[in-house]
Order: structure tokens, then C-alpha cells, then sequence
């Protein structure tokens, strides 16, 4: 947990330092991609060779759509009283 | 910017040479390894401490905008935690974690699968894929009865990038600098929300 943090942090403070360069910036978002497509298709790769998350794949959908639909109407709805309370006021 | 297609792209792929065993199972061992992640994890900061967007809030000391990103943490755990208990097939740490990933799927279902396994991983994946895709659908219809805030909440981090052109084009300009800063802060909350609740 402490080294996630660590390079979480490191992160932000390079990126902080390099900020005003574009050059660097994109190339760090480059990698960023390269990176996360490579680790998401290993991911798929022992996905596809695990037979039970295969058989039960599913399941595992109609779970995810539950937790979205909880996630987003929670968001919407405690979002709707900080519009209405804080933002619309204002004349924002 | 994260290139959806190519993300979605990549997993099938994948999932599909892993079921035809096309490639040698070696190859998948090492490859979540730790130090993958923690990588992963230094680029993803270098993006968030790289955007000026950010830092200009801050410096304008504008704490009433911070109000938005809280309220999105606040109601998308409280939201997904009520229908996991009326669900009972995921225990709520997991839902917990996976909704933490806020819409961001390639990170969350990285961090998920490295801390927790595959199973939750793929669950990460999917459920903040469709996140992301009910944003993009859902904007006009948020923004009628919800207000401008609620496509914000609804796309979490994605609205600083890739759900920010459907929410600027339904809420104005002023609210998509809302929009951004929201994104960057649930872009840091995700992957420190996912590693504070799995361990």
C-alpha cells in the first residue's frame, strides 16, 4: 500500500515539475496507453484461459450493471442537491 | 485521454487468444506483476501533476467546486453500497471497490485484479465501462431532470476527458472547467480509494 502511494505521489511531483513542457507530458501519455493496453490484453489473456470467470462471464455483467446503476444514481442524486443548494444560486 | 476502442480492443483480444490458448501461458504470469503497477501508477500521477487545469484551481482557492468530486465519492458509495445489500451476491468491500474506480476501468481493473484477482478485476472492467457508456447515452436526459452537475457525477473521471465534449455540449462552458477538475480529483481519489478499501 505504501508503494502505491509512494509512486502515486512521485507522479504528481514530476509531473508537476514538467508541466510547462508538452513534450514530455505527451510522451508520459503515451506510455500511459501503451502500457494499459498491453497489461488489459494480458489481463484478457488469462480471462480467456480461466474457464470459470469464462462460464460465469454473464453473471458478472448483469452484476456489473447493477453496481453502475447504483453508482451513477447515488452520484446523480447527491449531485442534484449540491446543484440546486450551492451551484444554481449563484446564478452559475 | 484514454482511446476507449483501442482499451476494449486489446482485452478482447486477449480473451480471445487466452480461450484458443494462441498464446504461451508463460507469457501471463509476470505481467501484473507489481512493479508493472507501481510504473503504471508513477505515469498516471505524471498525467494528474502534469495538468495545469488543476493546479490553477487550487491556486484560485475555489473550495465550493470541490463540493462536486466529494459528492461524487460520497454518492456513488453510498449509491452502490444500498443496491449491494438488496443484491447479496458481492460482498460490499468488493462493490465498494469496484465503483471506486469511478468510470476509470483500465486503471481500476488493473489495480483490482493485482490486489484482489481476476474475477473482480473483470467485474471492475465492465462496471466502469458501463459507466462510461451511460454517461455518453444518458447526458441529455441527466442534464433535463438532474441539472448540470449530474453528468459530471454520472461520468466521475472520465468527464475530464473522455466524456468531456458530450457534458460541455449539454451544460455550457464554465461547467466543463468544472468538469475537468472533477475528473483529475476522482482520477486520484480512484486509485487511492481501490487500494485504501482491498488492503
Amino acid at each position: 500500500m505504501i508503494l502505491i502511494l509512494f509512486f502515486l505521489t512521485a507522479g504528481i511531483a514530476v509531473g508537476y515539475f514538467v508541466r510547462k513542457r508538452d513534450g514530455i507530458i505527451k510522451l508520459a501519455d503515451n506510455i500511459t496507453t501503451g502500457a494499459i493496453c498491453l497489461l488489459l490484453f494480458l489481463l484478457g489473456l488469462s480471462v480467456g484461459g480461466n474457464e470459470i470467470i469464462i462460464s460465469s462471464f454473464a453473471q458478472l455483467g448483469v452484476q456489473a450493471l447493477v453496481l453502475t446503476a447504483g453508482a451513477v444514481s447515488g452520484s446523480v442524486i447527491i449531485s442534484y442537491f449540491v446543484y440546486v443548494y450551492a451551484f444554481r444560486r449563484r446564478g452559475k | 485521454m484514454r482511446p476507449s476502442f483501442f482499451i476494449v480492443f486489446f482485452f478482447s483480444a486477449g480473451i480471445l487468444c487466452g480461450f484458443y490458448s494462441l498464446m504461451p501461458s508463460a507469457m501471463n504470469s509476470p505481467a501484473l506483476s507489481l512493479y508493472a503497477l507501481n510504473f503504471l501508477l508513477f505515469l498516471v500521477g505524471i498525467g494528474i501533476g502534469g495538468n495545469s487545469t488543476a493546479w490553477e484551481m487550487i491556486k484560485r482557492n475555489n473550495t465550493m467546486i470541490l463540493l462536486v468530486p466529494l459528492s461524487v465519492i460520497f454518492g456513488t458509495l453510498l449509491g452502490s453500497a444500498l443496491l449491494s445489500f438488496c443484491l447479496g451476491e458481492i460482498t460490499l468491500r468488493d462493490s465498494l471497490a469496484v465503483v471506486s474506480g469511478f468510470g476509470y476501468y483500465s486503471l481500476s481493473s488493473i489495480m483490482i485484479t493485482r490486489l484482489e484477482g481476476e474475477s473482480l478485476g473483470v467485474l471492475a472492467l465492465l462496471s466502469n465501462i458501463f459507466r462510461e457508456i451511460s454517461t455518453l447515452i444518458l447526458t441529455p436526459f441527466l442534464v433535463k431532470y438532474f441539472g448540470r452537475l449530474a453528468p459530471i457525477a454520472s461520468g466521475g473521471a472520465t468527464s475530464m476527458d473522455t466524456t468531456l465534449p458530450v457534458i460541455i455540449r449539454f451544460t455550457g462552458k464554465e461547467y466543463g472547467i468544472i468538469s475537468i477538475f472533477s475528473g483529475i480529483v476522482l482520477t486520484l481519489a480512484a486509485p487511492l480509494l481501490i487500494t485504501f478499501i482491498l488492503t
